[in-house]
């Protein structure tokens, strides 16, 4: 199994607040991994550590080592441009560009200089949406507003929005939560798909669907990591008792 | 009584019925814990209302009528009909009688006002007396009313409610009809002086010289193409040129750059910038940039530049409209969802590609609506334009060159001599008129712009 991901000793604080406290973590190249843990424990703030979107808070400031395929994210010489287009993201509420959902996808591609000409553009767009499942819906309404989807269309939009400048990873910080089951049923499927191609990384507060979508969870509370492993032993055969509370709904 | 002593009897009669009918709604209050759909002061407004509000409302109607009766009345005595026809002449003599009759003018112009002087005081007295008793009619009247209706079971709490709510209505609705009656009275000017100067003249016509008016054609001297151009090419083209770039610039730099504690300081000193009286800028564009204009533009070799240049007076226009356009630009930037810089920045954008690609097409609707009300804004100030532009109207491209706008020939037409049926005055009515339209239809379509993009978010 290759790691993609290494983090070691990761302290994270916002001021004085210390919100992630000495996290390590491999984060495998084959597995979607999912992190669960009561709210305000800091899986979004472990997540956005790994794309550094936690430069863009102002009081942040990320301690530790973390890697990607063995490069230090954090060092000086990393682009963060370039590590963005590598480790992409998906957010919780669906957040297309007000542009149209050909614009939305080409963004992208656009600003990293993907495309040499529109045919390999209108390639690119048409493969990321294939991947993310909508072309099928859309293809015929490629210049309508992104905004004028539904939101779990949104949602798929904006997962072909990561997709299309080919990243390695892909973190998604419950990109569930705003969605009906059908739409939620939806995206599981597709990160079912996407296994393999992309490392994936998901928050989630639904215990169901890690264990559905993921082979590797993380248990966090109040910014430790209490346990990580597979997703299989995690659920039914935990070895700290509050993982075991957690789980069984005990609290959270 | 006068009319000022009638309203301090009002208010008094008003605090009597207050304290009457709250002593009458105390008594109902037997000790026992009940409760009343009001409080003893509610019945008190209820019947303060009632005993103050006729009478005013009828002193109101007075104020504006009974300067006509009275005038009538003295009209209709014997010392009157020696009056010269109506006219100029006569209308003198009554107002001097009138001065005469309040002591307030000492000897007298004509004869014939220090003979009608004591009829009009004698009118005036009588119809004082008549406004007297007709508003203690109308309070007592009032007070009757309400004042029965005291009771425990009545609901005088909402009852206060409800006429408080129809007087903030009366409030609004004097500001709307004070709007109307500008409108008409400037409509009604320019139907005068388009009943002299066909409307194609005035509108299409390319000449404008109103010192010299030919009686026989004053079309022909009052085109007002050469204003309407004046005022576009300052207030919409070189104002704008200034303004739309730095307003837009600074209000990126204040909502995605800026620390807090900048923005802090900054943000309310644009907001002075606002506050300058615009005469203020007007003093600076004469007496300071325009001079700079007129020798930058020598030194470069332009061969006849004026000391009043358009190009002064649009730069200094513009950067008074600074932060008005900074803080539509700010407030629209500002309501772009923070997840869109967020989605952006995570595709590996930068933050100024982030600015230009994603927030600024977002909020662009609502920049574009802030560019439109500054753009009517500049095109009606007037102080600026009058201190430092020209009165020639010429139709020129040049910036160097001296220009007039619509706002600095309305002053010009209207100050000095002031005759109120000539062609001459009557054109500052018209372009009034054409200046209102215009900004109204820029206000409007700025303002369905700027809705339309609201709603995107929501
Ligand atoms: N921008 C911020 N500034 C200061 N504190 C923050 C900030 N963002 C998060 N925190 C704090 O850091 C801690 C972890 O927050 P985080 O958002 O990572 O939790 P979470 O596990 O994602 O919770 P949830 O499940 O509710 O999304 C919380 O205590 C939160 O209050
Ligand atoms: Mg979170």
């Amino acid at each position: 199994m290759t790691q993609k991901i290494t983090a070691h000793d990761v302290n994270v604080f916002y001021g004085e607040k210390q919100a992630i406290r000495q996290v390590s973590i491999d984060i495998d190249q084959e597995d979607v991994t999912a992190f669960i843990g009561p709210s305000g424990c800091g899986k979004s703030t472990f997540l956005r550590t790994l794309n550094r979107m936690n430069d863009t808070v102002a009081s942040a400031r990320v301690e530790g080592d973390i890697r990607l395929d063995g490069e230090d994210i954090y060092s000086k010489d990393m682009d963060v441009v370039q590590l963005r287009a590598r480790v992409g993201m998906v957010f919780q509420k669906p957040n297309p560009f007000p542009k149209s959902i050909y614009e939305n996808v080409a963004y992208g591609p656009r600003i990293h200089g993907l495309a040499s000409g529109k045919s390999e553009m209108d390639a690119i767009v048409e493969q990321s949406l294939t991947r993310a499942g909508l072309w099928a819906e859309v293809k015929d309404r490629l210049s309508d507003s992104g905004t004028a989807l539904s939101g779990g269309q949104q949602q798929r939009l904006c997962i072909a929005r990561a997709i299309a400048v080919d990243p390695e990873v892909i973190l998604m910080d419950e990109p569930c939560s705003a969605l009906d089951p059908i739409a939620t049923a939806r995206i599981e499927e597709l990160i079912h798909d996407l296994r393999g191609r992309y490392a994936i990384v998901i928050v989630t507060h639904n215990m169901q669907q890690a264990a559905r979508v993921s082979q590797k969870t993380a248990f966090f509370h109040l910014g430790e990591l209490v346990e990580y492993g597979d997703t299989n032993d995690i659920f039914t055969n935990p070895r700290e008792p509050r993982t075991t509370d957690y789980i069984t709904g005990r609290y959270g | 009584m006068s009319l000022g002593a009638l309203f301090f009897v009002v208010a008094a009669l008003g605090l009597i019925a207050w304290f009457v009918a709250r002593a009458r709604a105390v008594a109902f209050r037997t000790g026992r814990r009940e409760r009343f759909s009001a409080l003893p002061g509610h019945h008190g407004a209820f019947v303060a209302l009632w005993t103050m509000l006729p009478p005013l409302i009828f002193l109101a109607i007075w104020w504006f009528t009974s300067p006509a009766l009275v005038t009538d009345a003295v009209i209709g005595t014997a010392a009157a009909a020696n009056l010269p026809p109506p006219g100029f002449e006569r209308a003198a003599i009554l107002s001097e009688a009138r001065n005469l009759s309040r002591g307030e003018a000492f000897g007298a112009f004509h004869d014939l006002s220090e003979l009608l002087a004591p009829a009009y005081a004698a009118a005036q007295s009588r119809y004082d007396w008549i406004a007297t008793a007709l508003a203690a009619l109308l309070a007592f009247a009032g007070f009757a009313f309400a004042y029965a209706r005291v009771r425990p079971t009545f609901a005088a709490r909402s009852q206060v409610e409800r006429i408080v709510m129809v007087l903030l209505l009366l409030a609004s609705l004097i500001a709307i009809l004070t709007t109307v009656g500008i409108v008409a009275s400037l409509v009604f000017e320019s139907a005068r002086f388009f009943s002299i100067v066909p409307v194609t003249d005035f509108l299409f016509g390319t000449h404008w010289s109103p010192q010299v008016i030919d009686p026989r054609d004053p079309g022909a001297s009052l085109g007002a193409v050469p204003l309407f151009w004046g005022t576009f090419f300052i207030g919409a083209v070189i104002a704008m040129a200034v303004a739309i770039p730095f307003g837009l610039m600074s209000a990126i730099y204040l909502t995605q750059y800026a620390r807090p504690s900048t923005r802090r300081w900054m943000k309310p000193v644009l907001e002075v910038l606002a506050g300058v009286p615009t005469v203020v800028y007007g003093y600076f564009a004469a007496l300071t940039v325009a001079p700079a204009v007129r020798d930058f533009a020598v030194s470069i070799g332009v061969s006849w530049a004026s000391s009043e240049s358009a190009l002064a007076a649009g730069l200094v226009m513009g950067v008074m409209i600074i932060p008005f356009v900074s803080s539509m630009a700010d407030d629209s930037l500002a309501a772009v969802p923070n997840s869109m810089r967020d989605g952006s920045l995570a595709m590996g954008a930068t933050p100024s590609e982030t600015i230009r690609k994603v927030l600024v097409p977002a909020a662009l609707p609502g920049i574009v609506g802030g560019v439109l009300l500054a753009v009517s804004r500049a095109i009606g100030e007037t102080m600026i334009v009058v201190m430092a532009a020209s009165g020639v109207a010429q139709l020129t491209l040049n910036p160097f060159a001296s220009t007039t706008t619509v706002t600095k020939q309305i002053v010009d037409l209207l100050t000095g001599e002031a005759e109120f049926d000539s062609a001459k005055t009557l054109a500052a009515f018209a372009l009034g008129l054409t200046l209102f339209v215009v900004t109204l239809l820029l206000n409007i379509f700025a303002l369905i712009v700027v809705k339309r993009y609201r709603e995107a978010y929501d």
